[in-house]
């Protein structure tokens, strides 16, 4: 059965669908998969026993209709799972098991779907390499030493390994397109409020938007269409008839205008990537689209705006892990303060911690205007520009992130340094818009590089159309010897 | 501006967070090159902008007053780490 | 009448002190369920089972808004003659505390849903307004119970994210008797709204009261302190006074005020400082980025507008021009929508002038001696109507519909059940009233000579006498009129 580890997820609904192999089959394929890959770190979470009683109860029903019949997902650790542990990469939830189910994830069990795992992440999906995790860093299957990205990390290295045949993650700054620009494969961030955020745990309100990881643009058309849809629960949710992106794509992209952003091309950035770049202007001009640069002007001003404005958020969304209603408390302390404190003390990690003072800095009374009213409103300048830029071109098309996967430790000394790793995927979470990275080729040391499309908000499909065109023409091809295993 | 070390004191008091005395320095460090990076915005002239706080371009859609929820207490207290049959149960709050 | 009378001031050897005073009252809407979530809001559920994940603050759990208060919000706006804001925005409260399970209580900030307003206060100097700054949506807190174990605490999320309304008066209020008035004019309009049942016993109503003092004729205020959460109208009269007093004793003393928060202890009647758990509050108030700024519609507001049950200030107009009542007696009469709601059935075909005495004067007594509300009158309006018309129509006399009235408390009987069993129909046959005058003056021969010889004062003893003889039933009208005769015949004979 080693061809499976070159199935996609299409093929494999296929299989399943045509009776070639049995949902039982495929499980049990992904879970020896993954008890051979431990030394990637990628699942915090296995339920295999569960597991496998879904695929022989779809077995027994076989009930085809669903998007996904019968296939086996590993989900990133921030969506809640009912009576599965869910525990964001940290140690404050480390024994949380909800008992409810995230809509997103509900989503994909009502197209008959199986969940496979839970998968490793950034702690609270604060971080760009899964070093954070309180559950240990997540090993890239592209190289022994070198981190995945973040926050997706686990998922990203996951489907890379083959351990999963697709996943979701969640993406408040970059945390499936720089992850999925580290390992070869394909993430999409979809437009703010496209997918529900209820029940997923939350890092930054207004930036988080869960979205489809995967190995090809097919598989995320498909899987995008399966998890997005309007839902009441969340305030924030668009109201508006579900997409078939996956019957719909079509890489004909004949006149579409692609914009190229002259601030994307940044200092320092490597060769390679620039290489890259103009590859992918060529494949798109050969294809029929039409070249337009155009300029963002605020682009430098997007990471120093996402962190005031994430952990201002994050500051306030993690209050409610004070040790009383679930997850760890800590036995120090003698009174309600000091329980507090010490819970928090000991739960969080160090980034967490850091990003908890930065937010609570931002607004505390002084400081509200000088920081966070600011960024509020270069926000809504970088929001302008992508405005402006869309009423001339249907797409604008950048690299994905500024370097190729680094080493662990690398740059987990240097907050800012880490940072800097999501300046090209920042700026679309602040305008709330969809964006799409592609694996387009690979640096001088072998490991592979994204290139993004970003459309105006709700057009994944011009994205997808455009994304499936260039993965023709772009033949991406990756393998490993599975040397973890 | 940057921050100083009992500063960055009062604002983890603020977040109920402990701080190992030995890591407040280093802390305050990158909490003030993290500081520094941001105040890159003050270059910028946003007198006649408007803050935007949602991306999205609609507003509340209120739900119907319907009791639909609640009477689940035994799930509420499942999690908790310390409760008794009815209620959470917290170190004692000193007023 | 003369202001002086009733002016307030706290006396000193040096100086009159007077006391500014500023309500925030937080009112509980009337609502099913909760202002963010499905959850019931009624009193008294056993601990936590009123609860959701949304109000537990679970991880990934997302508030939606209860459109129902929004409605309240806006009318009670309505009813205070206030701007309604066509957009307004849920802001986050950040603090720790064990029964606000996120960390944070979402409220209004800056921009609240309702604006500026004015309620009238009908004070016994005359009419005075009080202006209103603003009001605005919250969610409630849970509670922590602290007496049930020495070590620890324990915590009922049951009342965690009821709405609540604030609604924040401007320093306008100068003396306890004003804040009395002024609570309950809000109780008042939010009851006949609808909109908050005010019921304090069980917290409906509760209100943070800011006092400052100023030497009399001084323009500018004093230092404020914010005395947080008090449950009663007593106990805010109470605490105004305590407090006004402490601080100018502080300031006489030449001591500055610290703005601060303080609690009542009703108890000890005095007021001590929050300090130790204030320290350092800094609520780092933003947009919930999980909810949209909230847009109303102007015709919405208009529709609600047209809607508004009569208000009390209208319905006090109205009373006052159609049924001619004094000032006073259609401030008690519309205090309470069920009273002004009873009254109106009473008079839907009794007397008027009959009909608000015997409310205002008998039944208030009997209410206030059984500690019921009108609603749960023993004396339905339908039956007080047919007694006083039993008095108008000479049935019965004035003192007997007493006597009916008594019984009619007691039994919840009809009056004419009563007046036809008890036989206390009024005795107006002339001939049999004459008969029984002959009868007293008869016997009573030696007292009707002193009477002709000028003591006249016996003249009420006849009237007793002949009363007692009928047992009280005789019509006094027509007693009057034969016993006057018979004397005068008696005089010439």
């Amino acid at each position: 059965m080693s061809d499976l580890n070159k199935s996609t997820l299409l093929e494999i609904i296929n299989l399943i669908k045509l009776k070639k192999i049995s949902s039982l089959e495929i499980t049990n394929h992904f879970i020896k998969n993954i008890e051979k890959s431990k030394n990637l770190n990628c699942f915090i979470t296995t339920c295999f026993e569960k597991t496998i009683k879904s695929a022989k109860d779809f077995d027994a029903k076989k009930d085809f209709s669903g998007l996904l019949s019968g296939v086996p997902l590993a989900v990133k650790d921030l969506f809640c799972t009912k009576n599965t542990k869910t525990t964001a990469g940290s140690k404050i939830l480390s024994n949380f098991i909800p008992t409810y189910e995230s809509t997103v994830t509900d989503n994909l069990w009502s197209e008959g779907a199986i969940l496979l795992g839970k998968l490793n992440c950034d702690e609270f999906a604060m971080g760009s390499s899964n070093e954070t995790s309180f559950f240990g860093n997540t090993i890239n299957p592209v190289g022994k030493n070198l981190v995945p990205g973040g926050s997706s990390g686990g998922s990203a290295s996951a489907l890379a390994a083959n351990l999963t045949p697709a996943t979701i993650g969640t993406d408040t700054g970059g945390s499936i397109r720089q992850p999925a620009s580290f390992t070869g494969t394909v993430g999409l961030k979809p437009t703010y409020g496209l997918c529900s955020r209820w029940g997923i745990v939350a890092f930054a309100s207004s930036l988080d938007q869960a979205g489809p990881m995967t190995k090809n643009v097919e598989d995320c058309a498909l899987l995008l269409e399966a998890m997005s849809g309007y839902d009441e629960k969340d305030s924030t949710s668009i109201n508006k008839k579900k997409e078939n992106y996956s019957k719909n794509l079509n890489p004909k992209i004949n006149g579409l205008k692609i914009g190229i952003p002259k601030e994307y091309r940044v200092e320092n950035m490597p060769k390679e990537i620039d290489g890259l770049w103009k590859k992918g202007i060529d494949i798109l001009k050969n294809s029929g689209a039409k070249i337009i640069d155009i300029s963002l002007p605020h682009t430098k001003y997007a990471l120093p705006t996402y962190y005031i404005v994430a952990p201002a958020e994050a500051s306030s969304n993690l209050a409610r892990y004070d040790g009383i209603k679930f997850g760890y408390r800590s036995i120090k302390g003698k009174n309600l303060i000091e329980m507090y404190e010490n819970t928090r003390g000991e739960g969080f990690g160090d980034e967490v911690k850091r990003r908890v003072l930065i937010g609570t800095y931002v607004l505390s009374s002084g400081y509200y205007d000088a920081y966070y009213l600011k960024a509020q409103k270069v926000r809504r300048l970088i929001k302008n520009d992508f405005d402006k830029c869309f009423k001339g071109v249907d797409a604008i098309l950048t690299p994905s992130t500024p370097s190729s996967a680094f080493k662990i430790g690398e740059k987990s000394n240097d907050p800012i340094s880490m940072y800097l790793n999501d300046i090209f995927t920042v700026p679309v979470n602040l305008a709330g818009i969809p964006a799409i990275s592609i694996p387009a080729g690979h640096d001088s040391k072998g490991y592979p590089l994204g290139l993004q499309l970003i459309s105006k908000a709700l057009d994944e499909q011009k994205i997808l159309n455009l994304a499936f065109a260039m993965e023709k023409s772009i033949d991406f091809k990756q393998s490993f010897n599975r040397w973890w295993e | 501006m940057s921050i100083e070390k009992n500063q960055v004191k009062k604002v983890a008091k603020l977040s109920r967070i402990s701080l190992d005395e030995n890591k407040v320095e280093s802390l305050s460090k990158d909490l003030n090159s993290i500081i520094n990076f941001v105040e890159q915005l003050n270059k910028l002239d946003t007198k006649d902008t408007k803050p935007l706080s949602s991306v999205i371009d609609k507003t509340l859609e209120p739900r119907n007053d319907k009791v639909n929820d609640g009477k689940i207490k035994d799930e509420i207290l499942k999690n908790s780490p310390d409760k008794n049959e009815d209620f959470f149960i917290v170190p004692k709050v000193i007023e | 009448m003369d202001k002086e009378k009733f002016d307030y001031y706290i006396k000193t050897e040096k100086n009159n002190w007077e006391v500014v005073i500023g309500l925030e009252v937080h009112a509980q809407v009337i609502s099913a369920s909760k202002l963010f979530s499905g959850s019931s809001t009624k009193f008294g559920a056993k601990p936590n089972t009123q609860v959701s994940l949304v109000d537990s603050a679970f991880p990934g759990m997302l508030p939606v808004v209860n459109q129902y208060c929004i409605e309240q919000a806006i009318k009670t706006g309505l009813g205070l003659n206030a701007k309604i804001n066509l957009l307004s925005i849920f802001d986050r409260k950040n603090y720790f505390y064990a029964d606000l399970p996120a960390g944070y209580q979402i409220s209004q900030y800056k921009n609240p849903i309702v604006g500026e307003g004015e309620v009238t206060l009908d004070m016994p100097y005359g009419s005075k307004k009080v202006r209103i700054e603003r009001l605005h949506l919250e969610q409630d807190a849970g509670k922590s119970i602290h007496d049930m174990s020495p070590d620890n605490t324990f915590v009922d999320l049951n009342r965690s994210g009821v709405a609540l309304m604030e609604i924040v008066s401007k320093p306008d209020l100068r003396s306890p008797s004003e804040v009395n008035t002024y609570v309950k004019k809000l109780r008042t309009i939010m009851r006949y709204l609808g909109t908050c049942d005010g019921n304090m016993q069980e917290g409906s109503l509760r209100a943070d009261v800011n006092v400052s003092v100023r030497k009399k004729g001084e323009k500018k205020f004093g230092t404020r302190c914010e005395i947080k959460n008090v449950n009663s109208i007593k106990f805010m009269e109470m605490a105004i006074d305590t407090e006004a007093k402490r601080q100018v004793e502080l300031l006489e003393s030449g001591k500055n005020i610290e703005q601060e928060t303080r609690l009542f202890d009703t108890k000890k009647n005095e007021t001590r400082s929050m300090r130790s758990k204030e320290e350092a509050h800094d609520y780092r108030y933003f947009p919930d980025p999980d909810l949209l700024p909230l847009e109303i519609e102007h015709s919405y507001i208009e529709k609600l507008k047209k809607n508004l049950p009569e208000l009390p200030d209208q319905k006090k107009k109205r009373f006052i021009k159609k049924f001619k009542l004094t000032p006073y007696e259609a401030n008690v009469l519309v205090s309470e929508a069920d009273t002004s709601k009873y009254f109106e059935e009473v008079i839907k075909d009794a007397d008027i002038k009959l009909a608000k005495n015997w409310i205002i004067v008998e039944l208030f007594a009997v209410l206030n001696k059984k500690n019921l509300d009108i609603k749960d009158s023993p004396v339905s309006p339908k039956n007080l109507s047919s007694l006083i018309n039993a008095i108008s129509s000479g049935e019965i006399s004035g003192k007997i519909a007493k006597k009916v009235f008594e019984m009619m408390v007691e039994s919840g009987d009809e009056p004419s059940k009563i007046i036809k069993e008890k036989g206390l129909k009024q005795q107006s046959d002339p001939k049999e009233l004459e008969k029984i005058v002959l009868k007293v003056l008869e016997s009573n021969s030696d007292k009707v000579s002193q009477y002709k010889s000028g003591k006249e004062k016996l003249y009420g003893f006849f009237i007793g006498e002949i009363m007692k003889a009928s047992s009280g039933k005789a019509n006094p009208k027509l007693v009057n009129d034969i016993l006057k005769e018979k004397l005068k015949n008696d005089q010439k004979s």
